[in-house]
């Protein structure tokens, strides 16, 4: 990819976040997409391209009065986001799309009109995970994390103060679901959901969507939103079953994710002015911070807890309190993408002074899948 | 009447059949790579190493170690242990790794240490189907 040759001249979340039992699935999606066009005044005969996960994108771009000559249904979990904006970049470039409408809807809380999950006994999960009690992600993605702990002689006090330096930053947004400060003594003595794991360790479940709209950067000039031009993506998967995660301290997904928007984009690590790792638990931007290689091994835990992280510390992260206090329909990816935008566009009631650069990272399923996309406001 | 197996049965495809028969015996079978010798799971009848079909089952020792784990706090009431229960990651000795729960031992941090050696158990969940899972080692 050219890095700058796509820009976000859209973007919107739902007009509400959090619980949302008058709206069905497929109208928090419409209610994101109908925002994102009214930011960029456009119409849905302007669109020609949809992106979307978990749901048919053929069912959401009919229910929109779209016609699609490029259909991204790539539903990988919560990155997929991240994925279909890498995609988008790739038709753009090439023609085969002039502006992708990537959108999210998930009544995560409410549940009202969402595809429904099944369990096949003869499926891999079935026969391999299902039968030994995992209920929910707390069940599952948390496995890991144990084994991390012990590797790199790290105290759970470090992954619980993710979630206390984070509610630093949702307190700075409005529309943050949760804002009251933590200790990590609240976070420890939080309710106990899947030991090691407390209730504030844990994301949240809300409803909610967001959606952004792409186009050559060419024509961004034409729109009456700042750019965000995408500089670099990369995207990775592993497995489905976290019994079979390779390695327990690390993401293999992450990291073929993480390397492919560092080659991409060409850029350092000091180059990142604002960074989002997509926090379904307390422990993910330990891991991303790892992977992606902004800290050693072992070393993710201490940084967060030395105030790197923090407001006012070098390397911003979370700046909506991420998944763990703003929201969390289901899959987040969605909501870290628009708050690296609005940094960008500099509209963030967080907002980061001066931030040129912003990396998005997401995982999707239980560390199964990954997308990055490295954004700035200044075309390369 | 039978008594209902108290939590989700799996159910064995083709290729998957052979480890289901290998447990209805008490036995662990795996499968490896006949190329680099290295096991594999879950059951597929190539490896994932070289794409290779050229496969071979073998007993496993049936002995590994605790990977790692959570203990569950939510009630759950399709399954036949009582919250707090862990749910588990165990290496076997082969190299391979299978989610299990912990039998014969308290479900806590204590008891649960990482990389204590476990052996194979299993619990009859219907006709088809033994399930395997782990305990402390004797």
């Amino acid at each position: 990819m050219k890095p700058g040759s796509v820009a976000v001249v859209g973007a919107a979340e739902t007009t509400e976040l959090g619980k949302l039992p008058h709206m069905s699935n497929i109208q928090l999606h419409a209610d994101a997409a109908l925002n994102a066009m009214a930011d960029c005044g456009l119409k849905p005969d302007d669109i020609d391209g949809i992106a979307t996960a978990r749901e048919n994108p053929i069912e959401i771009a009919h229910y929109l009065g779209i016609k699609p000559r490029y259909v991204d249904g790539t539903s990988v979990g919560g990155c997929s986001f991240m994925i279909h904006v890498k995609h988008a970049i790739a038709a753009i470039e090439s023609g085969m799309a002039d502006t992708i409408l990537v959108t999210h809807g998930e009544s995560g809380r409410s549940q009202v009109g969402m595809t429904p999950r099944g369990i096949n006994p003869a499926m891999l999960d079935g026969q391999f995970q299902i039968p030994y009690g995992v209920t929910n992600p707390p069940t599952m993605f948390t496995i890991p994390v144990m084994r991390y702990l012990k590797t790199y002689g790290v105290d759970i006090e470090k992954v619980a103060n993710v979630a206390v330096v984070q509610r630093e930053w949702a307190a700075k947004h409005p529309r943050a679901t949760f804002r009251d400060p933590l200790t990590v003594d609240d976070v420890m003595n939080a309710r106990m959901i899947a030991w090691p794991f407390s209730l504030l360790m844990c994301c949240l479940v809300t409803d909610g969507g967001g959606a952004l709209i792409l186009t050559r950067s060419d024509r961004a000039k034409d729109f009456p939103t700042k750019p965000v031009y995408v500089l670099g993506a990369g995207e990775g998967g592993e497995h489905t079953l976290v019994s079979q995660m390779s390695d327990f301290t690390s993401s293999q997904a992450f990291r073929i994710a993480g390397k492919g928007v560092w080659e991409s984009s060409g850029l350092k690590h000091s180059d990142v002015d604002h960074l989002m790792i997509y926090d379904a638990f307390a422990h993910l931007p330990i891991y991303g911070l790892e992977d992606l290689g902004f800290v050693g091994r072992g070393e993710g835990g201490d940084f967060i807890w030395e105030g790197n992280t923090r407001p006012g510390g070098k390397l911003p992260l979370n700046t909506n309190g991420g998944g763990l206090s703003y929201m969390h329909s289901g899959m987040y990816g969605m909501y870290a993408l628009q708050e690296s935008v609005r940094q960008m566009r500099g509209t963030s009631p967080a907002q980061v002074e001066g931030a040129k650069t912003s990396l998005c990272h997401g995982v999707g399923g239980m560390f199964s899948a990954s997308g990055s996309i490295m954004f700035s406001n200044e075309a390369p | 009447m039978s008594d209902k197996p108290g939590r989700p049965v799996p159910k064995a495809t083709p290729e998957t059949q052979h480890f289901w028969d290998g447990c209805n015996e008490g036995k662990i079978i795996l499968q490896r790579c006949k190329d680099t010798g290295k096991a594999y799971f879950p059951p597929r009848p190539f490896s994932p190493y070289t794409g290779s079909r050229n496969v071979e089952t073998f007993e496993a020792s049936g002995k590994g170690v605790l990977w790692s784990y959570i203990i569950s706090e939510r009630p759950n009431p399709n399954f036949d242990m009582e919250a707090p229960y862990a749910i588990a990651v165990v290496k076997l000795d082969e190299g391979v790794q299978m989610m299990t729960n912990i039998m014969d031992c308290d479900q806590t941090p204590e008891a649960l240490q990482l990389d204590m050696p476990v052996q194979v158990t299993f619990k009859r969940l219907t006709d088809e189907i033994n399930l395997p899972l782990f305990k402390p080692a004797s």
